[in-house]
């Protein structure tokens, strides 16, 4: 099996401060922020943005939450899955801007049954999408706003991402 | 996983992921929306041979919180006596189009004849089969129990207590096998008539004084409700003497430690085999119990409707 490191370490410190400061700048500031990371991979990145948040602005209040989406998903019936703790921060998320973050963006599937479980817990104000890697191939009417790498890809190959927290490691692979 | 009719099914891993599955389904409980869109599309027939309205509303609830559709069929057992009519029934619900069927019957090894013998393709869910056993039960009990106790894995090195009608109760079995597959250490306690043959063979330990069981500092005792309708025949002299050695009042309550759980399943026949006070007391978890026993079902129907591609 063929393995290409297309990001490593620097690469994603890199982007992710990038992608905290367009953050800040598409908001105007950092009031009404609330991130949400998707398990298992987007609720490490967005522990991160947050805390990069932190650094960068000392008027962002820190609103970090975990969204689970397995059971919104439109492929249920595919594989069981392990359900995940969604923990929504003390403000809520309605009339916020919610920021969702992932760490790859394929057919958008996963985005689409986020969207749902957010419907059952509030209304945001706006939705956004942060996501490390963008790998095309959409099936769906969705974009991001805030994007590590755009990573053109074939539909046969697999991107993975790995996470110090998880993984030991910060990078992202692609293999055939 | 297909079905959920014995315990035995389980392994320490799935019964750990049920739990934690259920431990986050349960958060639903407490959203502004208590839907989940997991189970849309999907059947389940609540096929009950026997009368339980806890039970059944506990499963109706589960599937339809998590969007399912639901239909009770409660039979008359004495006109399904036999595997034949049993079959007929099932494959006429499939023919209606039930995805699963939670089943209760009086018959021991019902729920697995109609898993087992390829009448039908839908999933099957035992809700309690005569004195065999009732999985959700063990299940919802132990979930209750990590909470009390703030655990997270399994239940290593915690001390049960099992009081009262061990004979004809099916969910002291599934209790027994699924504590002990959890890694607890359990001893069942109850009048000699009442603790069937060889239970001692399931890894607990038997006592015939409940004093003496209270003695040993169990962590949790579970209150077995007496079932009256089960006893064919005497099993006890009189209902005022059964209170006297095996009702958890008093000063057996006063034994109890501080931190101990007090668990019961079930209606309770308060005054007989647990007192008001027991049942009040800070330390009882019954409603805990039973609101742990939608998130439970929920996790089960999951479970058993999204592994497979029908």
């Amino acid at each position: 099996m063929q393995e290409r490191v297309v990001l490593d370490s620097p690469d994603i410190d890199r982007a992710l401060k990038r992608i905290a400061h367009e953050i800040l700048e598409a908001n105007e500031g950092p009031s009404g922020l609330v991130l949400l990371g998707i398990p298992t991979r987007g609720k490490q990145l967005a522990e991160r943005i947050n805390a990069l948040l932190t650094q960068i602005d000392p008027d962002y209040q820190p609103s970090l939450g975990v969204l689970d989406i397995t059971m919104y998903r439109d492929d249920v019936a595919s594989a069981e899955r392990k359900i995940h703790q969604t923990l929504i921060p003390e403000c809520g998320i309605t009339d916020k801007v919610v920021v969702l973050v992932d760490d790859v963006l394929f057919s958008g599937r996963t985005v689409r049954a986020a969207l749902d479980a957010l419907t059952d817990l509030g209304r945001p104000r706006q939705v956004k999408l942060a996501v490390l890697v963008d790998r095309g191939h959409r099936e769906l009417p969705i974009r991001p706003d805030f994007v590590g790498k755009n990573l053109p890809t074939a539909m046969t190959e697999r991107v993975r991402v790995l996470l110090s927290q998880t993984d030991g490691v910060d990078q992202v692979v692609i293999s055939q | 996983m297909k079905h959920l009719t014995s315990m035995r099914e389980l392994s320490r891993e799935s019964a750990i992921g049920l739990l934690d599955n259920a431990q986050q389904l349960s958060q639903v409980n407490e959203r502004e929306v208590k839907k989940l869109p997991a189970l849309r599309g999907k059947t389940v027939v609540n096929l009950f041979f026997e009368n339980s309205t806890r039970t059944r509303i506990s499963f109706e609830v589960a599937a339809k919180r998590l969007s399912a559709d639901v239909i009770n069929f409660s039979a008359d057992s004495s006109s399904v006596s036999k595997g034949e009519s049993l079959k007929d029934t099932a494959q006429t619900l499939e023919a209606i189009g039930a995805d699963a069927i939670v089943i209760r019957h009086p018959l021991s090894g019902a729920p697995k004849l109609l898993a087992e013998q390829g009448w039908i393709s839908a999933s099957v869910i035992n809700a309690g089969d005569g004195a065999h056993e009732h999985p959700t039960q063990a299940l919802l009990d132990a979930l209750t129990i990590r909470q009390g106790f703030g655990l997270h894995e399994d239940l290593t090195g915690l001390k049960v207590l099992i009081v009262g009608d061990i004979r004809h109760s099916r969910v002291a079995r599934s209790n027994i096998l699924l504590l002990k597959l959890l890694g607890a250490k359990v001893t069942v306690a109850g009048p000699e008539s009442l603790i069937p043959e060889g239970i001692e063979a399931m890894g607990t330990e038997v006592l015939n004084s409940f004093e003496q069981a209270l003695e040993e500092k169990p962590d949790v005792v579970m209150m077995l409700r007496v079932q009256k309708e089960r006893m064919q025949g005497e099993f006890f002299s009189s209902a005022a003497d059964y209170s006297k050695s095996w009702s958890l009042e008093g000063d057996r309550l006063a034994m109890l430690s501080p931190k101990a759980l007090i668990m019961h399943p079930g209606p309770m026949n308060r005054g007989f085999e647990i007192s008001s006070q027991a049942a009040d007391d800070p330390r009882s978890q019954v409603l805990k119990q039973v609101a742990n026993g939608v998130a439970v079902r929920m996790a089960v129907l999951y479970q058993c409707l999204s592994g497979e591609q029908l």
